[in-house]
């Protein structure tokens, strides 16, 4: 029996009638038309997941809306929710609490980043291997990271405080990291810089790496210290990229929220309470939904601001 | 005719985008400062509208021509 064989509607060169009407199709939209087709899916998911509970909140934060009473009535309250916010000293003192953590954790990331990357920056055996391993806890997830650091720091049984004994001679279940007024806040700048300061080294190496070679060649010449070669040549210009770094590692750590909720919660007491966290207690424990969406816009254009400044930074290192 | 370009110059040299960036920059930074400083609830109250203008402001300027 013979077989003829049809021609194949799939091999190239061979076209049906209908396929060659869709491509005159795609072929008859202009370039403009299909930059849109391709982007037009990204801003529906934008404008779905962004701006669209971004316009709900800022129309919710005009009202006097509380999810616990939602049987009342929803009325238009103006600025009364920002007003109640911007005199109140409880939301001030969590401002203060965060700005604290901010500038304690982002100077100790950028000091002890910027020492790392000194290090790494010099060539030596197993140069990559130390690499990888400072920088794995970067890769990690905050909440895993405040799940295992709250295991860590386990006054009973956890490794750290038997290894703070082995050094000082305190009894390793007589403090705790996480339990006290004194230790709370300084815990969490601990996670937070052994967390980030691999970031801070990454960018300090770029900087350190884009210096050129002949700039330390003529200090050489010109009998320069390895002091005065620091001073004069490596800190300035790797200064807008610590900028980099200070800036980012500022913003992140004013929204801190997830990693600080999992290791105390805010406390002891009010202790590490951030501005994050009393955004979501004031949202989802006393369920003031019109406060905490003022609160939250507060905290949104403050850091759209930072961002501003961020972006501009950024386009500076860049022309460099 | 001089006068419209004179005119012209001058509004250029106004608003060009450079300063104003500082300006709103600064009124950013200062806003952030007002927020979290720990000595007086009046400058914490007058924060957000500082950071407010200084964003809009940020927004407006950065379209100005360099």
């Amino acid at each position: 029996m013979t077989t003829i064989s049809q021609p194949d509607a799939t091999m190239p060169g061979v076209s049906t009638p209908a396929k060659s009407r869709d491509a005159r199709r795609v072929r008859g939209l202009s370039d403009r038309a299909i930059a849109w087709l391709f982007v037009a899916p990204t801003i529906a998911l934008l404008l779905a997941i962004n701006i669209f509970p971004l316009i709900w909140m800022i129309r919710l934060s005009f009202t006097n809306l509380n999810l616990s009473m939602s049987y009342l009535p929803l009325r238009f309250v103006g600025l009364d929710n920002f007003r109640d916010i911007l005199t109140d000293e409880d939301v001030w003192f969590r401002l203060q609490t965060t700005a604290q953590f901010v500038i304690s954790s982002v100077v100790l990331q950028v000091v002890v980043g910027f020492g790392l990357a000194l290090l790494i920056n010099r060539q030596f055996r197993g140069h990559s291997f130390w690499t990888t391993i400072i920088l794995l806890p970067m890769m990690l997830s905050p909440a895993v990271v405040g799940n295992f650091w709250t295991l860590l720091l386990q006054p009973q049984i956890g490794p750290f405080n038997y290894l703070i004994s082995l050094f000082t001679g305190v009894p390793p279940s007589s403090f705790s990291m996480t339990g006290q007024v004194s230790l709370a806040p300084w815990t969490i700048v601990l996670v937070d810089t052994w967390m980030w300061a691999p970031y801070v080294m990454l960018i300090c190496l770029a900087g350190l790496r884009s210096i050129p070679d002949y700039i330390y060649e003529a200090a050489e010449v010109d009998r320069a210290s390895a002091w005065r070669q620091f001073w004069s040549i490596t800190l300035p210009m790797t200064v807008p990229f610590l900028m980099l770094a200070v800036l980012f590692r500022a913003i992140e750590n004013f929204k801190m929220f997830d990693m600080v909720n999992l290791l105390t919660s805010g406390g002891p007491g009010s202790t590490t309470e951030l501005v994050s966290i009393s955004l979501k207690r004031a949202a989802f424990e006393k369920w003031r939904t019109g406060y905490s969406s003022a609160l939250a816009i507060i905290l949104f254009v403050t850091v759209f601001g930072a961002a501003n400044i961020y972006v501009k930074t950024l386009n500076k290192v860049k022309q460099r | 005719m001089s006068g419209s370009v004179i005119a012209k110059g001058g509004v250029a040299r106004w608003f060009r985008r450079g300063p104003w960036e500082s300006v709103a920059m600064t009124l950013i930074g200062g806003g952030i400062i007002m927020l979290v400083q720990p000595w007086s609830i009046d400058l914490y109250s007058y924060s957000f509208v500082t950071i407010l203008a200084g964003t809009v402001g940020f927004v407006i300027v950065s379209h100005f021509p360099e």
